[in-house]
């Protein structure tokens, strides 16, 4: 077994050392982000350009739901595409027309590149355009990848979000000030942090991206945004292209990370703090009671996390500073240091983090260390979970409403699920 | 390009990784980009395995591609070998890794490990899943069966008859069954149970839960039983002509099959068969005598799946339940010829594809009473509002079922019988609604009331001939859009509602034998009287 060095001992915040480790990695490409994504923007259809191996994903994915009319699907490029006995946009043409014909419906279309697609450097953009003037006002047609060689699991959304602002006409800047905030969150939660920055005065709020294809989003040199999820690097550099300035805080994901995550917005807004607490107090304190019932299941127990979605940072915070867990390592895929700063100013000192993975590697560590419960992947949960280690798929915390203050006890509870019932069945 | 909402069949680098997950001591890597490592949740997941699959992904990145994704896959194969051990391993690429044309199996052999390697070649833009469980275990077995080539097939078989000692057994191996296969665990405890019950001894079960040296014991046996022809064949067939193992044909799936495999079974082992066939009870073959099931006769059943089990499945309905097969298909090309032979004994004509717009388009056509498929077809089902059972994989997670659930033996015909009369409402309830269509609670939409939902299907008729209309292809679409108004415009209002009161099982058959009786008799008007008139012409 390798160890990792030991220099994160005694460092704190920024002086905290990014081990990175490359080799094997057990994560999902950016194909998956499909399945979340086809719900929330729900006139839009995700059509995969890509193999079998590609359908195959999606359909393992998403398949267990029976469909009647399902949001996504498949062009799957055969052997007569690869030999150029095919014109592969004309092709390519021919499958959206009779998609299109199928789902009328269809608002806005994503052509969504792969791994195949990219190696033979199919121009998806290009087609997307070609496309879009032929529907023009019936359907928008964009272009992202979802490829595993560029993207990993929920970069899938930074890549569509991003497509999705490249086709957003650019707007002048005079106009009001406004907050945007960024990235997918579940309908119910979108809904509380509205009304929250309507009690706190702040009016001029949209949420990216939007529920349907046809609202508009309002991105120009007055805007302010947030961002909600810490996987948007893409999508915020092209935001910011277009002059709107980021509002640097952590990551709303508990009671500490939703409060500084508002008053950043709010200091901007410049609302006094007896308002913002007026507001948030009533609040916090009924999150503390909720989350207060989670608490003995979580103390003192070690965690670990394996690198999936990025969201790994923002919940090692919340689960030790607030949960009081003790985390082991933190693997992430990727890490975006000035998105995370605000983030790892908070982590506890001392922590571990690796980016990137080395599969085996990790997976020795983590035997060694025994941490009480390991955050990790579907393909390794069972198997840890044979070995007696107990486990909590990471994928959950993408597709649960996990954002605010009214979700700080439920993102908990997500953690003390498999501690309380590996207690029961044990017993 | 094909435009695909759902494929049948994964990759075939998924088909040689059931391979290598249904053995205890092979390994696979797999040159792939990142991202493919969700196949392993095929098998944690899906099939909830304890163990992850034993398959090491090089997971190259963009700027791998740069590099030397070579030197990646070769370091992946040592630390695979020092860390895992295996017994052999065999090495291949998906469909990304095609592109980049490494050659997996050159760069392996030039590491000179000390355990067979097999190279796989897998085109994964011409082949699918099954053919690539089927080459791959082709191929281990032929890379770990020592043959003396000096030997013929015959003498080979005479050799084992000479060797065979007084009062031995018969031998046979199970070929066939694999880590994702549709109930392959339960179907092996059945009909390694019929066998032994039989007398016979066996040897080998491969590759489910086989290790590499039980590989080379195969060709010890006087014969084989090929239980899934799609993953067996190809092999059963290379012992055949390599050691003169005989290998069963028939696939016991149903009460009727299962006694022709035993007979099979016995010729090839020299064994009276009729003590096993008069031992057995018959229940399913009871249940579907029995006067309840009376309602079953001549429903219309539509069967997709893979071959195996689509033909299987059309002589269960046909001959053991009665329903009446209005159409049938597989997926599996290469078992299309046998497929289309069982189609003709139901005189329909099979239909032979991968598109799952195409088995959509048939099954809106035909508008049968009972779908049998796979996972597939419960999209399409439930989009038509038609009870629909699973025969065969693709399969999700809740056809991996904890309880023991066979499809093949006698108690494998057991299963059927309950799964198929499941979906289906029962028939006092069948009854009721063809004469009061009104109840609040019991309307003729809603659906079967043992299923315990109060949401009715969406299956209004209306709904059905729209989605004819709604055809893969645009073309189509525009026609079937004329002809369906224009037929539309066919019905009198009072004979559209006197339609409304037929119950919406055999709604659409009746709407569609007006229609044709309309048609063949240059009807333009279709009344009440040319309702009553085509129903009298067709019978019911």
């Amino acid at each position: 077994m390798v160890e990792l060095p030991q220099d994160h001992l005694n460092k704190s915040g920024k002086s905290i050392p990014i081990y990175k480790e490359r080799g094997q990695r057990e994560v999902f490409c950016g194909l998956t982000g499909i399945i979340w994504l086809h719900r929330k923007i729900q006139d839009a259809f995700f059509l995969v350009v890509g193999s079998r191996t590609c359908a195959h994903l999606v359909q393992s994915a998403a398949g267990v739901m029976i469909f009647a009319e399902p949001r996504f699907a498949t062009a799957i490029i055969d052997d007569r595409d690869l030999a150029g006995l095919a014109d592969a946009h004309e092709e390519l043409d021919r499958v959206v027309k009779a998609l299109l014909a199928r789902r009328p419906d269809i608002k806005m279309l994503f052509l969504v590149g792969s791994c195949p697609s990219e190696v033979i450097k199919l121009d998806l953009s290009r087609a997307a355009q070609r496309l879009s003037k032929e529907f023009v006002s019936k359907c928008r047609i964009l272009s992202y990848s979802g490829s595993g060689i560029e993207t990993t699991f929920t970069q899938g959304e930074d890549a569509c979000l991003a497509s999705l602002i490249n086709d957003t006409p650019k707007q002048v800047a005079e106009k009001d000030k406004n907050l945007l905030i960024v990235g997918c969150l579940p309908d119910v939660v979108e809904d509380q942090f509205k009304r929250l920055f309507t009690e706190l005065g702040i009016e001029n709020v949209s949420f990216f991206p939007p529920k349907n294809s046809q609202q508009s989003i309002e991105i120009h040199g007055n805007t302010q945004y947030l961002l909600a999820q810490p996987f948007l690097a893409e999508t915020a550099r092209l935001i910011e292209e277009r002059g709107a300035k980021r509002i640097a805080a952590p990551f709303p994901f508990g009671i500490e990370g939703t409060t500084a995550w508002l008053k950043a917005a709010a200091h901007l807004w410049g609302i006094t703090s007896e308002h913002f607490e007026g507001v948030t107090q009533g609040k916090i304190e009924r999150a503390k009671k909720s989350l207060a019932r989670y608490l003995p299941a979580l103390e003192n127990k070690t965690i670990s996390f394996f690198p999936d979605s990025q969201l790994e940072i923002p919940l090692a915070r919340f689960l030790s500073r607030e949960c009081g867990m003790r985390v082991l390592e933190i693997g992430t895929p990727y890490l975006h240091k000035q998105h995370l700063e605000c983030e790892l100013d908070l982590l506890p000192e001392g922590s571990k983090i690796v980016e990137g993975q080395d599969l085996e590697r990790q997976l020795d560590r983590c035997r060694a260390d025994q941490p009480d419960i390991v955050v990790c992947g579907l393909g390794l949960a069972n198997p840890l979970e044979a070995e007696g280690i107990t486990t909590k798929w990471s994928i959950e915390l993408v597709f649960s409403p996990v954002h605010g203050y009214e979700q700080a006890a439920d993102l908990a509870e997500l953690f003390a699920r498999p501690l309380n019932r590996s207690m029961k069945l044990v017993a | 390009m094909q435009l695909t909402l759902w494929t049948y069949e994964g990759p075939p680098h998924i088909g040689a990784m059931r391979i290598a997950a249904s053995m205890t001591d092979l390994h696979y890597v797999l040159h792939s980009p990142q991202g493919d490592t969700y196949a392993d949740l095929l098998f944690t997941m899906i099939g909830r395995s304890r163990k992850r699959p034993p398959v090491t992904y090089t997971t190259f990145q963009a700027r791998d591609l740069g590099g030397d994704t070579a030197q990646l896959f070769q370091d992946s194969v040592n630390n695979a070998y020092q860390r895992f051990k295996p017994k052999a391993m065999i090495v291949g690429a998906s469909c990304t890794a095609e592109l980049i044309q490494d050659d997996p199996g050159g760069l392996a052999r030039a590491l000179t490990l000390p355990i067979p390697v097999i190279p796989l070649e897998l085109p994964s833009y011409q082949k699918k899943e099954n053919w690539g469980a089927s080459e791959t275990l082709y191929h281990i077995v032929r890379g770990l069966v020592a043959v003396d080539k000096s030997i013929s097939a015959q003498q080979y078989q005479e050799n084992r008859i000479a060797s065979k000692q007084e009062g031995q057994k018969p031998t046979c191996n199970i070929l066939g069954p694999t880590a994702l296969g549709f109930r392959n665990r339960d179907d092996v405890q059945e009909i390694r149970g019929l066998l032994e019950s039989m007398g016979i001894e066996v040897r080998v079960v491969a590759p489910l839960n086989a290790s590499v040296s039980d590989l080379a014991k195969i060709p010890a046996a006087d014969f084989n039983v090929s239980l899934y022809p799609e993953i067996s064949q190809l092999t059963c067939t290379w012992l055949n002509k390599t050691f003169g193992q005989p290998f069963t044909k028939i696939i016991p799936i149903g009460t009727k099959a299962t006694k022709a495999f035993i007979e099979e079974v016995a010729r090839l082992a020299n064994l009276n068969p009729e003590s096993t066939l008069a031992n057995q009870e018959e229940r399913a073959h009871w249940y579907a005598k029995s006067v309840d099931s009376t309602y079953l006769t001549d429903k219309r059943v539509f069967i997709f799946g893979d071959a195996s089990h689509v033909i299987a499945a059309a002589k269960v309905a046909a001959e053991e339940i009665g329903f009446k097969v209005v159409g049938l298909g597989t997926y599996s090309r290469e078992f299309a010829r046998e497929v289309r032979e069982a189609a003709k004994l139901y005189d329909v004509e099979a239909l032979i594809t991968d598109d799952y717009l195409g088995v959509e388009q048939k099954v809106s056509e035909l508008a049968p009473d009972l779908v049998l498929g796979t996972q597939m077809e419960r999209h399409i089902a439930k989009r038509l509002g038609i009870p629909c059972a699973v025969i065969s994989a693709p399969v999700h997670v809740q056809d991996f079922p904890a309880r023991y659930s066979p499809q093949m033996g006698f108690e494998g015909a057991n299963v059927l019988f309950d799964t198929w009369i499941h979906p289906l409402m029962m028939g006092l309830e069948e009854h009721l609604i063809m004469m009061f269509r009104d109840d609040f609670e019991f309307s003729a939409k809603a659906a079967p009331s043992h299923l315990g939902h109060a949401a009715p299907p969406e299956s209004s008729q209306a709904k059905t001939s729209q989605i004819s209309v709604a055809s893969p292809s645009p073309i189509k679409i525009n026609a079937g859009e004329a002809i369906s108004s224009s037929v539309d415009s066919l019905w009198a209002a009072d004979a559209e509602k006197e339609l409304g009161k037929i119950p919406f099982f055999v709604r659409g058959k009746a709407r569609r034998n007006t229609e044709k009786f309309a048609v063949e008799h240059g009807i333009s008007h279709i009344t009440i009287e040319t309702l009553y008139d085509a129903k009298a012409h067709y019978g019911r």
